[in-house]
């Protein structure tokens, strides 16, 4: 079973590498290939297709101005189900290709016990021993399968509605499917966040694929000394030492870089 | 033909801010009485719903029993509900129960109902539906306590008896209450209606031996529009479908609107939480950083 979904998620690498490319400069990691990137984007856009058309059905007196986005209540109501189903689609085909990499380990442990010095920026580096995925970042994809799980049961229940499932069962898919996109909405505020802004140069491994080295020792430590066989602290050393000789040797540099 | 309504909305569905021709106009609560000690399951109330608005006839489904099909349908709003209900001594007692909206004084179908406009309550009691703004979703039906909100699959548009809306407006009775032959039927106010149930359940239990009859009028749900004399009122389960105690499931109340805005603020302040993380603490950069003002590196140390 594990070495079929193996075998699938390979030859669906393989086969979207030939449709797409990715470049990796000289000074860069290979960070996603074609294939991830083609599955997140869809399900990210499928996603928020999803919740958009959800909010005029979840808050209607407040999110009103959603549903003419779709065309009006009824068609935005026939499309969401639709919208929903693609996006767990997508994310169910990430799910097994990412499988592999968002498993728990020791480390991840670790990780949450810095939780702390990671959020108040005191930490500037990862624990050496953060890998491919970090903590944050495992318990958010093991959040959205969940989320996705609970969606599509409620939704299917929600979509057949009480002719086929009863009041009853209709009325808790109603309270849990709010729930697990009030849930995933939360922490999709977070993940864009930091993988844009929060945490400068991460937006390129979802587009162009690749990331810098030293973006790769600063947030990803483990996996910057699996690909390329160099300890990340000395790398780190190094390159801070360059920087400061190039700033003593050249103060101006320095001014022009403060302002 | 002045654009003044007839029948003025006292509650709307999904409706943001204050309802149009609130205060407008006087009107009396309504209500239809069905004494099912006097049904005869004559079904002429049946016939003239489907008259009146001019509705299809479908086909009937025959089970062995004097019903005419399993339950109302989208295009057939009122259904005589026949059951057999064995008593002590042996014999059985057929009960004949008139299954059509109840108009509840606290409408579950509106209560749930995420479309603006698409259910609405007038200020004589009767819950309608404007089906040119329903979405097709199918919540009211979850949140009918009585089942009776139907979907035409086709159209994707959920449909219910009116009341006769359009009669009541005019001054006019429901159509079910003109065709019923043995008075089992009335309609008037809802003090008179309710006066009459009483006094029919009183001559009940004192002259006819029907030492629980009563009258139907749940509370649970603040009263409804449709009410019944019943031969036993404590157990109006026998009738087919008629709750001792409806109710609204809580989805569509406490969560609906204390909840969900709530939660959905919380999650809103996800955002606002990033935001102010991004201008307090800052983004986290890639290390080495160049130096700093200060002159260290940034790097913390
Ligand atoms: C505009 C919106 C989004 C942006 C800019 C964005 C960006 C990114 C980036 C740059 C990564 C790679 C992180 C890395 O390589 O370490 C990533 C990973 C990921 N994305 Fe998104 N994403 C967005 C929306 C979404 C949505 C809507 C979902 C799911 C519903 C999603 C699910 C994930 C998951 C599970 C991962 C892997 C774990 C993680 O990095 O947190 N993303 N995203
Ligand atoms: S199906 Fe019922 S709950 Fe849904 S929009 Fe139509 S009337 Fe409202």
């Amino acid at each position: 079973m594990a070495t079929a979904i193996e075998r699938f998620d390979e030859r669906a690498r393989r086969r979207f590498e030939s449709l797409g490319r990715t470049v990796v400069y000289v000074g860069e990691l290979r960070r996603h290939p074609v294939y991830t990137r083609f599955l997140h984007w869809m399900v990210a856009l499928f996603f928020f297709l999803a919740l958009f058309s959800g909010f005029g059905i979840y808050l209607p007196w407040l999110f009103r101005w959603f549903t003419p986005i779709f065309g009006g209540g009824p068609l935005a109501r026939a499309l969401h189900p639709w919208f929903g189903i693609f996006c767990v689609f997508f994310f169910g085909l990430q799910m097994l290709n990412w499988l592999k990499p968002m498993m728990w380990t020791p480390a991840d442990t670790n990780w949450m016990r810095n939780l702390r010095g990671i959020v108040s920026g005191k930490e500037k580096l990862e624990p050496p021993d953060t890998g491919f995925f970090n903590a944050g970042q495992k318990l958010q994809f093991w959040e959205i399968v969940i989320g996705c799980v609970v969606f599509l049961i409620t939704g299917i229940i929600l979509w057949a509605g009480a002719r086929t499932f009863g009041s009853t069962l209709v009325a808790i898919s109603y309270v849990l499917h709010d729930v697990s996109a009030i849930v995933m909405l939360g922490g999709i505020f977070v993940h864009i966040y930091l993988s844009t802004i929060g945490e400068p140069g991460t937006f390129q491994a979802m587009t162009r694929g690749a990331v810098s080295e030293p973006w790769a020792w600063t947030f990803h430590p483990a996996w910057y000394r699996e690909v390329t066989g160099r300890d990340p602290r000395e790398s780190y050393e190094k390159a801070r030492e360059e920087t400061e000789r190039a700033v003593t040797q050249n103060p101006s540099e320095s001014k022009l870089r403060s302002k | 033909m002045s654009d003044r309504k007839t029948l003025q909305i006292q509650r709307m569905s999904a409706h943001p801010g204050p309802i149009p021709g609130t205060g407008v106009q006087r009107d009396v609560q309504v209500c239809k009485l069905v004494d099912t000690t006097t049904c005869i399951g004559c079904k002429a109330c049946e016939v003239a719903c489907v008259e009146w608005n001019d509705m299809p006839f479908g086909a009937t489904t025959f089970d062995n029993t004097y019903q005419t099909m399993p339950e109302t349908r989208w295009n057939f709003w009122n259904l005589i509900k026949f059951n057999e209900h064995p008593r002590e001594d042996g014999t059985v007692q057929w009960l004949m129960r008139k299954d059509q909206c109840m108009h509840c004084a606290d409408p579950g179908c509106l209560a749930a109902c995420p479309a603006d406009g698409a259910i609405v309550q007038y200020t004589n009691g009767i819950v309608d539906f404007n089906q040119e703004n329903c979405i097709g979703c199918e919540y009211c039906v979850s949140g009918c306590p009585f089942n009776i909100p139907k979907l035409n699959p086709g159209t994707k548009k959920v449909y219910k008896c009116t009341l006769c809306s359009d009669r009541v407006g005019e001054g006019l009775e429901p159509a079910c209450i003109k065709a019923c032959p043995t008075g089992c039927l009335k309609f008037g106010t809802k003090d008179d209606m309710k006066f009459i149930a009483e006094e029919r359940a009183k001559q009940l239990r004192d002259n006819f031996g029907m030492e629980k009859a009563g009258v139907y009028d749940p509370e649970s749900i603040g009263g409804t529009h449709v009410i019944y004399v019943l031969h036993d009122a404590t157990d109006p389960e026998r009738y087919g479908g008629l709750p001792k105690n409806p109710t609204i499931p809580w989805s569509y109340t406490v969560w609906k609107w204390l909840f969900k805005p709530v939660l959905g603020a919380f999650a809103l302040f996800g955002g606002l939480g990033v935001l102010l993380h991004y201008v307090t603490v800052g983004p986290r950069r890639p290390q080495p950083e160049p130096p700093n003002k200060e002159g260290t590196n940034g790097n913390g140390d």
